[in-house]
């Protein structure tokens, strides 16, 4: 598997290198000996069925799970991701699936959580211009910071989840289904705002189901199937080998083609729901 | 962005020379600018369900109004003056639970914790002979150290607030029947400053005014201060005028308040420490990191701790200070009553300051509230007690009228909440 990893292009410096991860859950491994590299300025995107492992991956990144074995390399130096803060300090910057965001508290509030300017005297002024800067290099359409999350749409949230983990100057971000729950013109406004986190030299690691947002953003797809690595492909690779990458069918003829069949027929489940 | 915006042009995310202002820029916001802008704000947020203290002034005017008619003396200076006195003993225990609701949890044990606290005074100071102030320390750090085991609690064992506190509430009251031992009672000195200042010392008249007008220019010293440095860094301003009504309606309505206490004895000292407190806790609540974090903890816990705050910290924060705070209202307590006995801190005392909070408009479903509902809600509370008494009605009546009107302000609390949920605010 390492051997595929390295045949990739890399693009810019290697940020994060991992090697030999395995994580157990009682009896269950959640993942076995996972090897994944992200390099500056380039979107990986994790793929794998359900149960593959993927949020137990980046839980592992973010802090919130610790690897049972394996190596973490950030920025060239072996570390522990002990807690969510840990991550943090070190530049990996998350946005989960559920987006963490208080809905009780305004835009501002939500970016600068735990991390508020001047402890004893908020500087709110400061903190909104920052949020505003933020937000429009995103080119963000928030219409006001001072409103409550809750009066959000979904899109919007998104962006105030993404804007909040750009605001520590991460050097990779770690972005859970970010289109998972978004319509049409809101799931291309957060794929455009991708791109542009890319655009800033960012190591961006995404997690996905839709096999065409993973193909229009990505630079690498990295699939995992029941906790291993399963090959990792670029976006020119065709939905039948990615699938059966996915759903395990094997590369040979026989399996190719029933893959094939099997993607045709999920392909036409998704296209009639 | 919103789907209701995707056929709008582009025009909303670049600065238009229309608007220069950083926070201006989107056109499907209106700008509230002026006091007609303020106004219209305040109406759209009102209709929206985030009604802040407005149901609690109405309610108090209602109460005020229906007392006045029934009785003269009710608003008479004399009987406001004494109304202060005792709002301030509960007032200061509320102020605690104002700060355990924000995280979303609750301290039922407020009375016993006062009561042990009154009795810890009165046992060390009169029976022991220690210094009243350091008699006063031991009684609110003994508190503290209660909050302090309730969060152990519940960040070892996730105990629920409401199982350990209600726990404590019965502990900590034997623990007050047993300190007092089987007198039962301890009489504190008349005359000796503690009981004076739960009794009679009050502010001289001169001082009442100076606060007054202090708190007025302080509201527009920090207006114009905010106002000054978002205009520099080129945000939207409030304007001006709005900010200089505002204060010169809480300036005048402060004094004349003021005036009318002094008619009879002042304003009570205690219950400028009452004030002194609230207003400390509203600046950490609104102003500071942990106060953010509080809030956010109520509103997500789990987004909290992903955020990197330390919530376990924030928990603990919260449960020691409403200790601290329960133990102050039962230091308070004795002084305004001359004893500690076994009745204090039991009864409605409880009841009353968790009410108080919710009244004065602080959610019992956490992240929402604020310090000065303390202050409101116990007016409320202590208006009805004061006015059945002047009528003469038994405590009987007192109790059901003030069940009443804390079922009264869970359903407005409870309805709001609906609202602003269904106008995309909750």
């Amino acid at each position: 598997m390492t051997d595929i990893l390295q045949e990739a292009t890399p693009t810019g410096e290697l940020v994060l290198s991992l090697r030999g991860i395995s994580k157990n859950f009682g009896a269950v491994s959640a993942l076995t000996d996972i090897a994944l590299d992200v390099h500056a300025g380039e979107v990986v995107a994790l793929v794998g069925d359900n149960g593959a492992g993927k949020s137990t991956l980046v839980k592992i990144l973010a802090g919130v799970h610790q690897a049972t074995t394996g190596t973490i390399v950030f920025g060239g130096k072996t570390v522990t991701l002990a807690d969510p803060s840990a991550a943090l300090a070190l530049g990996i910057a998350t946005v989960f699936q559920d987006l963490a965001l208080c809905e009780n508290l305004d835009v501002v509030a939500n970016i600068f959580l735990g991390r508020e300017r001047n402890p004893l005297q908020l500087d709110e002024v400061a903190m909104e211009i920052r949020a505003w800067t933020l937000l429009n290099e995103l080119s963000a359409r928030i219409p006001s910071v001072r409103e409550v999350v809750a009066s959000l749409s979904g899109g919007q949230r998104q962006t105030v989840a993404i804007a909040r983990s750009l605001l520590l100057e991460p050097k990779l971000i770690l972005l859970d289904e970010p289109t998972a729950a978004l319509g049409v013109a809101q799931t291309a406004e957060v794929l455009d705002l991708i791109e542009r986190v890319r655009e800033r030299g960012l190591a961006v690691l995404m997690i996905s189901h839709n096999m065409e947002d993973v193909r229009a953003v990505a630079d690498r797809i990295v699939v995992l199937r029941l906790g291993r690595n399963n090959g990792v492909f670029y976006p020119d690779a065709s939905n039948e080998q990615l699938i059966s990458a996915i759903t395990g069918a094997s590369n040979n003829s026989v399996s190719r083609r029933a893959g094939r069949r099997q993607a045709q027929r999920e392909l036409g489940h998704e296209a009639r729901p | 962005m919103s789907r209701e915006s995707g056929d709008e042009t582009t025009d909303g995310q670049l600065p238009s020379p229309a608007s220069p202002l950083l926070d201006r820029n989107d056109v499907r916001v209106r700008d509230d600018d002026g006091v007609t802008g303020a106004i219209r704000a305040f109406l759209d947020r009102v209709r929206s369900g985030d009604l802040g203290s407005l149901p609690v002034v109405v309610g108090l005017v209602i109460i005020w109004t229906v007392f006045e008619t029934l009785n003269p003396v009710f608003l008479s200076s004399n009987n406001l003056v004494n109304l202060l006195f005792d709002c301030s003993t509960v007032g200061v225990i509320s102020l605690g639970i104002v700060c355990v609701l924000m995280v979303g949890e609750i301290d039922l044990s407020v009375g016993s914790v006062s009561g042990f606290a009154s009795a810890l005074v009165g046992v060390l100071w009169v029976n022991s002979g220690w210094p009243v102030w350091l008699a006063i320390l031991a009684a609110l750090a003994v508190g503290g150290g209660v909050g302090f085991i309730y969060a152990q609690l519940f960040n070892r064992f996730g105990m629920p607030s409401f199982v350990s506190t209600l726990a404590g509430l019965l502990a900590v009251l034997g623990l007050q029947l047993y300190i007092l031992g089987s007198t039962g009672s301890i009489n504190l000195p008349y005359g000796s400053p503690l009981v004076n200042f739960g009794q009679t010392m009050v502010m001289p008249h001169a001082v009442a005014y100076a606060i007054a007008a202090l708190a007025g220019i302080a509201v527009f010293a920090t207006g114009y201060r905010t106002a000054t440095r978002r205009k520099a860094a080129g945000l939207s301003s409030p304007s001006l005028a709005g900010l200089l009504v505002r204060a010169v309606a809480i300036l005048v309505a402060l004094e004349l308040i003021a005036f009318y206490l002094n008619q009879d004895r002042g304003v009570p000292w205690m219950f400028g420490l009452f004030v002194g407190l609230v207003v400390a806790v509203n600046y950490a609540l609104t102003r500071t990191k942990w106060g953010r974090s509080m809030t956010a903890i109520g509103g997500n816990r789990e987004a909290a701790r992903r955020a990197g705050i330390n919530v376990r910290a924030v928990y603990t924060s919260a449960f020691v200070l409403c200790a601290v705070f329960a133990s102050a209202g039962g230091v308070l307590a004795a002084a305004r009553l001359a004893s500690a006995s076994q009745q204090a801190g039991t009864g409605d005392v409880n009841l009353n300051a968790i009410a108080a909070a919710v009244i004065g408009g602080t959610s019992l479903f956490g992240g929402r509230g604020s310090a000065y509902s303390a202050l409101l809600g116990i007016i409320v509370i202590q208006s009805i007690a004061s006015g059945l008494t002047l009528l003469d009605l038994s405590s009987s009546l007192r109790y059901m009228i003030t069940g009443a009107v804390l079922a009264i302000a869970v359903i407005v609390d409870s309805l709001a909440r609906r609202s602003r949920v269904s106008h995309g605010r909750a």
